[in-house]
């Protein structure tokens, strides 16, 4: 089964956010990954460009396919993961560590509130499996 | 996930499904598109040790009795006559302009005896359009596509397993020539072909003998080691083939692009005697090609995918037929259809990949040539 950290805030489009203070690092989830297969390419935005919850702020693609990452939340972005330029099997190897993909300043640090639950989601992905 | 009722199962469905593959619906086929391994390893233990791949949905069309090849050489762009005992050849059902209805191979048994292997998704076209070219020809045919269980086994190490397996000499069958024997005494038809760019065998074995096969051959390459033998999706098939630069049907050939286009000349034998689609393929090639299709790889960062189009000079002008990472180059390829008079090697173009002018080179094909030992 798919690993899912108690201590993350979930999307419905597979996105995970850990939230530091007022920022949110941002990925994509093991279940994500293992449904898109070897990740071969990233593409990320820069740092100062924004964006609102929902909106899509990248695209992954594995061998076979391309899909966009959404934004869990709004926000600023402040740093990218530059190593996934190079290394983006660390999205399939560590989703939610060395996979992470950007941090951005949240302009509304309750916006995660929204989000579901560990628990939640992992209710969603079975429910969407069936 | 649960695959809709209506699609079609090959035998080998249930142990697909026990080995983790991901299963996918493909033209109406409930097919692993990959399997844990994953694409790159499958796609890298294939060219390096072997790979075993489930191509059972492929279709298979009997045509016995004394006129077999005059009246499928009538339909085909290649010469059947040329065929000895044994032997299997590339070819493509045309239609009257030339384009493809299917490409296929013609394996001969006897004189009066064919085996047509034909793509999965057109196997029923195809049995229409030839039953209808059946006039009072001195012919039988037969769609025998649920009979048989097709297995591929493909990479560097494929003769050395397969021949733990058979008494069948395997070293002595030539490229794109076959024989009727034994693999772990299930009666085969082995064919030194495939679709991966690398040596290999394709063995063709009662259907109800598919799982059997299967599991023998995983276990005579030793399925589990590192350098053993893997089994591999859909995916892995499609970026083995697209490194070797194979047409695949629906991507390269369609009813809308002719043989000449799409470089396969070489299986146009326009001096063999009639066949339909010579006359529109022989003014074709007396006037030349308006397009063609080349390799390209990307040059700068991106992924080129099926359909983008091809930017020249930042005119649109081609599109791409298929595009994908290429796991063993370690490169981004495609191959695509682009005017005749911007077709040459070195050519500098640009992919519009979802908006992004990515630049590319055109390149010789194929990108992955193996190393004859």
């Amino acid at each position: 089964m798919a690993n899912v950290p108690d201590d993350l805030h979930y999307s419905k489009d597979h996105e995970w956010v850990r939230v530091e203070g007022d920022i949110g690092v941002i990925g994509i989830t093991d279940h994500a990954q293992n449904s898109l297969g070897d990740v071969v390419y990233v593409e990320l935005p820069k740092v100062g460009d924004s964006f609102s919850a929902h909106e899509p702020f990248g695209s992954v693609e594995s061998v076979k396919a391309v899909s966009e990452i959404f934004s869990p939340v709004g926000g600023k972005v402040t740093e990218v993961n530059e190593a996934l330029q190079d290394e983006p099997e660390r999205v399939n190897t560590d989703p939610y560590g060395e996979g992470w993909m950007i941090r951005v300043r949240l302009t509304n640090p309750g916006e995660v509130d929204s989000l579901l639950s560990a628990a939640e989601y992992e209710d969603f992905t079975k429910a969407e499996a069936e | 996930m649960s695959a809709a009722p209506a699609l079609k199962q090959t035998p080998l469905n249930a142990a697909h499904r026990r080995m983790g593959g991901r299963m996918v619906d493909f033209g109406g086929w409930d097919m692993p598109v990959q399997y844990p391994a994953g694409t790159v390893e499958e796609h890298l233990r294939t060219r390096t040790h072997a790979g075993l791949f489930d191509v059972s949905h492929m279709g298979e069309i009997l045509v016995r009795g004394p006129e077999a090849i005059p009246f499928v050489n009538r339909l085909v762009s290649n010469d059947a006559s040329k065929l000895v005992d044994g032997q299997a050849q590339y070819s493509a059902l045309t239609t009257p302009e030339g384009t493809v209805i299917d490409d296929l191979l013609v394996y001969r048994f006897s004189e009066d005896h064919l085996l047509l292997v034909v793509n999965a998704s057109t196997t029923e076209k195809d049995w229409d359009w030839i039953k209808s070219h059946h006039v009072h020809e001195m012919v039988e045919l037969k769609n025998v596509s649920q009979d048989y269980c097709q297995i591929a086994l493909q990479g560097p190490d494929a003769v050395s397993i397969l021949q733990t397996l058979t008494d069948t000499p395997l070293e002595e069958v030539k490229y794109y020539h076959f024989r009727e024997g034994r693999v772990d005494d299930v009666p085969a038809i082995i064919s030194r072909t495939g679709y991966t760019g690398e040596d290999g065998f394709e063995v063709y074995a009662a259907a109800d003998r598919a799982d059997r096969l299967w599991a023998k051959i995983l276990e005579a390459g030793r399925h589990g080691e590192p350098d053993g033998v893997l089994p591999c999706g859909l995916a892995a098939r499609n970026t083995l083939r697209l490194e070797a630069a194979m047409a695949l049907y629906g991507h390269e050939i369609t009813e809308e692009t002719t043989l000449l286009e799409a470089n396969l000349g070489w299986i146009c034998k326009l001096n063999k005697g009639d066949f339909t689609g010579r006359e529109a393929l022989a003014k074709q090639k007396e006037e030349g090609v308006r397009r063609r299709l080349v390799g390209f790889e990307m040059t700068e960062r991106g992924i080129a995918r099926d359909d983008q189009e091809v930017l020249i000079d930042g005119e649109r002008r081609g599109r791409v037929t298929s595009g994908s990472p290429a796991p063993y180059l370690k490169k981004n390829i495609g191959l695509a259809y682009v005017p005749t008079e911007f077709a040459d090697e070195g050519r500098q173009i640009q992919i519009d990949v979802r908006g992004r002018a990515v630049a590319a080179q055109i390149v010789k094909t194929p990108f992955y040539k193996r190393e004859k030992k």
